[in-house]
């Protein structure tokens, strides 16, 4: 057997210098050459531990010995039995976390790099021209409903129009994808590929109607009544804000908002696009997830001259993953750790003018298992800002729940659902995604999407509840 | 779908649409919303719904032409579509039998009053209107607001219809009188639905009034459109629109309605720049 090597093939990216001038995506994505050398670090384990850290159980050693020979279209075939999007996954899903974490190389040398591989077959597809569409199953003449189009919601549509029943997606906004469009920024997955995903869901017969918001056009109710089963699949969408003195100043933003503008309505193409984002020199975003990562790289490309993120929390807390730690890190971001607002102060017309923080410390372990972060007393200080993105988290949009008769929801605002099952309290109504977990992630949502999607055919064909 | 049935000029810088919206216009409450979008590369705003028809799945707007969109939606004509309307949006108004109600709507915000007032005098109120905007080329839907109204009062600034002086002078005279108001519910320009709330407050008149705040998405996902009531932080879009007046921050809310406005001039600009190119 040859020799493993000890590194993950390395994927060429755009330089942090170059990168931060534009919104173009940050790797390359690996060649023939490349994905080929990688998948052959994978040692083919009979019992392979991958499998069991993917939520939506990807043959990974099956489409990864494909690549190995060569066998591009049969890998991409190989992916598609359980991932019906692969190039939003390659790009966004938490490998390190998951699939990765579990590879047997991992113990004394680095993963196979399955996220860099899974992304390729996904690009390679892509670049065929028009993807291979199977045969329709044949048509049951059940009808389902999803409410919401991103990840949970297209994994749905994609499991159940394989099953022959008839899909019709709604989405609030003018586009498809949810968080996938609204949320994460171009430069980490361009808006393209997930069109192209939704496009192929269109041509495998799934019915996407934009501009409907279901609670408000049509509630829930209303729907039972046209479809045998509904499943919601509507995120959490709601910002949270720390309801601090000054916070309503202009030049403050949820993250939300603020990627909102830049990702779904184009607010860095401005003026040819007509929405309008603050382009802050000095901008400071609040928290140290995804998103925060998100915002801050965004304002850097947006021509902020320093993007300060500010976490209450030390760097080993940060629920960002790594490779956007050093993706941010890479590209100029400052870091201000243990540190947290409690004040904006704005001048006479209201715009933030500086941010007021208390420096913080690590005390005993909270309910995360993480250190609780408290005040140093008497630790304030005062930093000129001019924008600010609040990125702290969000909860689930209230507005399904609040229309829908008899369906349960926990305190914190989720809808409760079986976890085996994605049965809610309501019959004929399944959910998943982060309006059941609250705010998780992508690959998550689509796991529960998954699940959903297995007992909404059980429940078509049995009408049993 | 979104198609233009009808469009008509009321004064020189405000439309109606009629458009045909079956969907929404079959849910659609007074004091709600849409919330559209004309072109691919366009914005979002928010516009109050002036009237439905659910028979006819028609949706009425009423447009003020102030920026890039609402002009560029000025030069759509019937038998064209809007590309995208989203709605209804926002809690609908409260409308119950309260007595006397003062209807007070300035300038393009007539259009939102018209649906409310016709439902609370469905309600059995007793109806005063007051109508105002800066001269009389600026009114609309005079016919439409007096066959709801059992009282109805129109003020220009510059006196050349109705009564010279401000909507607010009106209000003030009425409770001067003696009239015994139930609530008043005050749509138009920031400053106006302010200075009505001020009159109104030393009489406890409960007054409502409807926030036209930035918005993006509409559906209380974004925060774009937050305003302070009482204190406390609210989306005008899922909270609202309406909100009680004496609560309501209104130098807040003015501050926040400029935040854009640099931009606003300039994406007004170059699309009149592009119109001329064209032409």
């Amino acid at each position: 057997m040859a020799k493993i090597e000890p590194k993950k093939t390395a994927m060429p990216e755009q330089p942090a210098s170059e990168r931060i001038q534009n919104f173009d995506e940050v790797p390359y994505g690996y060649t023939e050459e490349m994905a080929i050398a990688e998948a052959k670090r994978c040692i083919q384990c009979k019992d392979p531990k991958c499998i069991e850290g993917c939520p939506v159980e990807i043959d990974i050693p099956g489409f990864i010995r494909l690549i190995a020979e060569g066998d591009f279209r049969g890998s991409v075939r190989v992916m598609k039995e359980k991932n019906l999007l692969p190039a939003v996954c390659g790009r966004v899903c938490p490998q390190e976390d998951q699939c990765e974490k579990f590879c047997v190389l991992g113990k004394k040398f680095e993963p196979v790099a399955i996220g860099r591989l899974e992304r390729f077959i996904a690009d390679w597809e892509a670049r065929q021209g028009e993807a291979e569409i199977p045969k329709p199953a044949p048509p049951t003449g059940k009808k389902v409903a999803i409410v919401g189009s991103g990840p949970a919601g297209l994994t749905v549509a994609g499991d159940l129009i394989k099953l022959g029943h008839k899909i019709t997606i709604f989405e609030a906004l003018h586009k498809p994808g949810g968080v996938l469009v609204y949320g994460i920024p171009e430069f980490r997955l361009p808006k393209e590929i997930v069109f192209r995903e939704v496009d192929y869901l269109q041509k495998l017969g799934v019915e996407l109607i934009t501009s409907f918001i279901v609670g408000r056009t049509k509630t829930v109710d209303e729907l039972l009544t046209e479809y045998d089963a509904v499943f919601l699949g509507t995120g959490a969408g709601l910002p949270w804000f720390m309801f601090i003195p000054g916070e309503n100043s202009k030049g403050i933003y949820s993250a939300n908002e603020y990627l909102t503008r830049s990702n779904l309505m184009k607010a860095y193409r401005f003026p040819e696009y007509d929405t309008p984002i603050m382009q802050g020199k000095r901008v400071a975003t609040i928290g140290g997830g995804n998103v925060a990562m998100d915002s801050a790289r965004t304002a850097l490309r947006l021509g902020a001259e320093e993007s300060i993120v500010i976490y209450r929390r030390s760097k080993t807390e940060m629920p960002a993953r790594d490779e956007e730690i050093e993706h941010a890190e890479e590209e100029g971001v400052i870091f201000n750790f243990l540190t947290n607002p409690v004040a904006y102060h704005a001048d006479k017309d209201g715009w933030v003018k500086e941010i007021e923080c208390i420096r913080m410390e690590l005390g005993e372990p909270d309910a995360s298992g993480r250190r609780r972060p408290v005040p140093i007393e008497n630790s304030n200080f005062r930093e000129p800002i001019d924008t600010v993105v609040v990125a702290i988290g969000n909860s689930p949009n209230p507005l399904v729940p609040a229309t829908t008769p008899g369906l349960e929801t926990t305190k914190h605002g989720t809808i409760v659902v079986d976890e085996t099952t994605g049965r809610t309290s309501k019959k004929g109504v399944f959910a998943g995604g982060d309006i059941v977990t609250g705010a998780a992630t992508v690959i998550l949502a689509m796991g529960a999407g998954r699940v959903a999607a297995r007992s909404i055919d059980e429940y078509l064909k049995t009408g049993e509840w | 779908m979104n198609t233009i049935l009808k469009k008509e000029t009321l004064s020189p810088s405000v439309k109606l649409y009629e458009i045909e919206a079956p969907l929404i216009a079959q849910k659609a409450l007074p004091g709600q919303f849409v919330v559209v979008r004309i072109v691919e590369e366009g914005e979002r705003i928010p516009l109050t719904i002036a009237d439905s028809d659910p028979e006819r799945g028609i949706l009425t707007l009423i447009v003020q032409e102030v920026g890039k969109t609402t002009e560029h939606m000025g030069l759509l004509d019937e038998g064209m579509a809007i590309l995208d309307v989203a709605g209804p949006l926002g809690l609908p108004s409260e409308i119950e039998n309260y007595g006397t109600v003062v209807m007070v709507g300035g300038g393009i915000g007539i259009a939102p009053i018209y649906p409310i007032t016709k439902g609370m005098k469905a309600a059995g109120n007793r109806v005063i209107s007051i109508i105002g905007a800066r001269s009389e080329n600026l009114l609309f839907y005079i016919d439409k607001m007096k066959a709801v109204s059992d009282e109805f009062i129109i003020t220009t600034d510059d006196g050349t219809s109705g009564i010279k002086g401000f909507v607010t002078d009106e209000l003030k005279r009425l409770i001067d009188e003696g009239v015994k108001i139930d609530r008043v519910v005050a749509i138009g320009p920031t400053i106006m639905m302010k200075m009505v709330s001020e009159v109104t407050r030393p009489y406890e008149i409960p007054t409502i009034v409807s926030l036209n705040s930035i918005m993006v998405d509409g559906t209380g996902m974004c925060g774009a459109c937050r305003v302070e009531i009482d204190g406390e932080t609210k989306f005008a879009c899922v909270d609202g629109p309406e909100f009680d007046g004496h609560k309501v921050d209104f130098d807040l809310l003015m501050q926040r309605q400029a935040m854009y406005i640099e931009q606003e001039k300039k994406s007004l600009e170059c699309f009149r720049e592009n119109l001329v190119h064209r032409i």
